[in-house]
């Protein structure tokens, strides 16, 4: 075979599989939509934010109750996860010796590798009883977020750590010959250098937390409840599928869909926020 | 031309006696003694390899940040004794400038580029701010070109001006030494000119050491000269003097062969 026509054949291959990766995507979607559709035309749309509460078997459909659910969850976990990464990070590359600097950016790697009901399994036989004796019934808000931060860690720090480390050594040496101190170094000039790869963990990080599922539910107690406190149970919309779907049916079923269509408008506005946040800082 | 320099009479501002640097178990530089006079342009020539870039970092102890990198003997600023331990490193760094062969401006605004440094060492007040930012740009000759886009993002400057901007940021800081490790190297011959005028134009208000791998520029701006040489696996100190004298009566065989251009 001459060369052009391997070129070709790898050209038209590497063309099929990503047309195939875009359709699987728009099946999905539609798939989903399609599903959904039925309750969107009997229940209506509107019902799925004003109706009270989620009853399903009295007819009620409110999706609101599990979208402040995983709206919360999450935020709480990016927020308390970045700074935790990002510091981790910084200690790695520029406080660390090499002697530790390793081993913790393996365990690290470890840390990511480990499935998520693991981490929901310890926190239910530890994070919960412990929260219960502060405030019972420790299935909360609190023990989420927390399980949920564990679990994005590690993605905020692996990506802040190549980030900071890909930092040019001109900068470093740069900043040492002007007498500025360690800290104002990795303050002023590693952290705006390295600010593209740090946002991009953070929003991966956020994806996975938005999707995450077996941990959040096993931890949070999944009670239908705008939550009050932290110590309050909740459900997301992720573990409201996971829960019914086994014997959901009918306009319930459908409604089920419903949920996921509001997981996936969630995570294309994140990505849209991505997009936005990257266009800022080319112009910036 | 170096009748026009003073060359004797200047006392000596950095002293090195028996200097050694090692990376590691290899030498970089070795028994290295040399001093160098206040106010004076003083040029480190010598083939690649031979300790030049070393030598000008052990002058602010950069060398600190390169791991298991160690300086032996004694080194003096001013008569203190800088290699101790006890040296307040921010105030020595902020006392004796290092401009790097690639300009390394911060990736963000001119202007902050400028103001940040000095606002680490402790200026806060604005107006002061704005009157060294004017000030260190106009001594490089920047203020002109880029007044009207100090917010402008540093690195959308041309090699030539970053390369200002930076002697610009360790003006600022009011230092007593400028060390330059080939400052015109990465830069077209147009902006090297400048470059080069501009540091002779601070002949006298600092102390200057400047590393070199161009002979003729070397000749033009220093008033003295050191020769580094490999010699035995590490680099050694052949020759010091004034310009006049290493150029026209080199004691060294080597140095002769060198400056004449048969060698390195
Ligand atoms: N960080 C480092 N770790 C280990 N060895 C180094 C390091 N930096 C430099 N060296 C070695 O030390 C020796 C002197 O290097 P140095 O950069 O001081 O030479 P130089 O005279 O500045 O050379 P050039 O003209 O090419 O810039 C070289 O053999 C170099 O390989
Ligand atoms: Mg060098």
């Amino acid at each position: 075979m001459s060369r052009f026509r391997v070129d070709e054949g790898l050209l038209w291959s590497l063309r099929g599989v990503a047309f195939l990766a875009g359709t699987i995507v728009v099946f999905v979607v539609a798939f989903v939509g399609w599903e959904a559709s039925a309750a969107l035309r009997s229940v209506g749309l509107s019902r799925f934010v004003t109706d009270p509460s989620w009853y399903p078997s009295e007819g009620l459909y409110s999706v609101l109750p599990m979208l402040v659910g995983t709206v919360l969850v999450t935020a709480g976990a990016v927020l308390t996860a970045t700074p935790l990464g990002i510091m981790a990070a910084i200690f790695c590359n520029h406080y660390a010796p090499a002697f530790v600097a390793r081993p913790y950016r393996r365990m690290i790697e470890l840390m990511s590798g480990i499935p998520s009901v693991v981490y929901g399994f310890w926190g239910l036989v530890t994070l919960v009883p412990l929260i219960a004796q502060v405030e019972p019934p420790g299935t909360s808000l609190l023990a989420g977020i927390m399980i949920l931060t564990v679990m994005i860690l590690p993605t905020v720090t692996l990506f802040a750590d190549s980030s900071i480390g890909r930092v040019s050594e001109e900068y470093t040496r740069g900043a040492a010959a002007l007498g500025l101190t360690r800290w104002a170094t990795v303050c002023h000039v590693v952290l705006p250098a390295a600010r593209p790869g740090i946002v991009a963990g953070v929003f991966l990080a956020t994806a996975r937390a938005i999707g995450e599922t077996m941990a959040v539910l096993m931890v949070c107690g999944n009670v239908v409840k705008t939550p009050g406190s932290l110590f309050d149970p909740v459900r997301t919309l992720t573990a409201n599928i996971a829960l019914e779907m086994a014997y959901a049916m009918g306009d319930h079923r459908s409604a089920l869909f419903v949920t996921g269509l509001v997981l996936f408008l969630l995570i294309v506005a994140l990505v849209w926020g991505a997009e936005l946040a990257g266009e800022g800082r080319a112009r910036g | 031309m170096s009748s026009e320099h003073p060359t004797e009479g200047n006392e000596a501002l950095f002293e090195a006696e028996n200097l050694t640097l090692v990376y590691g178990d290899t030498p970089a530089f070795e028994g290295v003694s040399l001093s160098i006079p206040a106010g004076e342009i003083t040029a480190l020539v010598g083939p690649s390899g031979c300790g030049k870039t070393s030598f000008l970092m052990s002058l602010n102890r950069l060398s600190d940040l390169v791991p298991n990198c160690r300086v032996t003997g004694s080194l003096r600023l001013g008569g203190q004794d800088i290699l101790s331990s006890e040296v307040d490193l921010i105030a020595l760094r902020r006392r004796v400038g290092m401009i790097f062969q690639k300009p390394n401006a911060f990736p963000f605004s001119i202007r902050k580029n400028l103001t940040f440094p000095l606002q680490e060492h402790g200026v806060r007040d604005r107006d002061k701010l704005a009157t060294l930012v004017e000030a260190s740009l106009r001594d490089v000759g920047l203020w002109d070109e880029i007044k009207d886009r100090l917010d402008a993002p540093a690195l959308s400057l041309s090699g030539g001006q970053q390369q200002r901007l930076c002697l610009a940021r360790a003006l600022a800081l009011k230092p007593e030494v400028l060390l330059l490790d080939e400052p015109c190297s990465a830069l077209d011959p147009l902006s090297s000119g400048v470059v080069e005028d501009l540091i002779v134009s601070l002949r006298g208000r600092y102390t200057i050491v400047i590393v070199t791998h161009n002979l003729a520029q070397a000749r033009r701006v220093a008033d003295q000269v050191a020769v580094f040489w490999v010699q035995g696996g590490a680099g050694r100190l052949i020759e010091s003097g004034s310009v006049g004298q290493v150029f026209e009566d080199p004691q060294d065989e080597l140095t002769r062969s060198y400056v004449t251009g048969q060698r390195g």
